[in-house]
């Protein structure tokens, strides 16, 4: 087994400029549906969520390796879920999911953190000794 | 084209370089792009040119350079 770490760090005043000059373009493209509405949901704390998500979605490329690897990923193809217990877990779909799968990945972890004007979120990716099938989503459980 | 891209640059790359002169092949991330500033600048190319980059097109090579931004968007025009 091996792992693979992803950090990122979001300034949440910047994301609120990115939803003041670009709106519902910018939420749709980035965001999936749950997590536009777990966002907003709280409207003093929908920056700060989506500042968290974002840094989530990029802590995970870097996880996954994806961005050396070249792979076209839609941010919305990696989704932070929320259990209701608040524990929060990565979903992939699409190309992020087969491009986890490919690379062996059998499980990813996401923390996510708010202080001030940041964000930040950290994704661990664990590699199995055996290369799993492609339904990664089903096999995270994160 | 590479004037509008330049200028987009220049008003969301967040560069800590001037975008108005940096050449066309410099690699816009060392210059500074944060992944953040990289989705403005998708989303305010697409304002700008009236087109959609799929989600296949998400990727670095496509924003690492004004030059493959400028490719990019040629190719999504081409025919349009």
């Amino acid at each position: 087994m091996n792992m693979e770490v992803g950090i990122d760090l979001v300034q949440v005043s910047r994301v609120e400029a990115s939803l003041a000059r670009f709106g519902e373009r910018f939420l749709r493209r980035v965001f999936t549906d749950t997590e536009i509405a777990y966002a907003t949901s709280a409207p003093t704390r929908t920056a700060e969520r989506l500042a968290a998500r974002f840094a989530a979605k990029e802590a995970a490329i870097k996880a996954l390796d994806l961005a050396d690897r070249q792979v076209g990923i839609g941010w919305r193809q990696i989704e932070v879920a929320r259990e209701q217990s608040g524990k929060c877990r990565l979903i992939l779909h699409g190309a992020a999911r087969d491009a986890a799968a490919d690379a062996g990945v059998a499980e990813l972890s996401v923390s996510l953190t708010h202080e001030g004007d940041y964000s930040a979120a950290v994704v661990l990716a664990v590699r199995a000794d055996r290369k799993p099938s492609k339904n990664v989503e089903e096999t995270t459980g994160a | 084209m590479t004037d509008k891209i330049r200028q987009i640059l220049k008003d969301h790359g967040r560069l800590s370089k001037d975008a108005m002169s940096l050449e066309e092949g410099a690699d816009l991330y060392q210059a500074g792009m944060t992944s953040h500033a990289s989705v403005n600048v998708m989303l305010a190319l697409e304002g700008e040119f009236e087109i959609e980059f799929p989600d296949h097109m998400l990727k670095r090579s496509v924003f690492e350079s004004i030059q493959a931004m400028r490719g990019a968007i040629e190719e999504l025009t081409k025919g349009a």
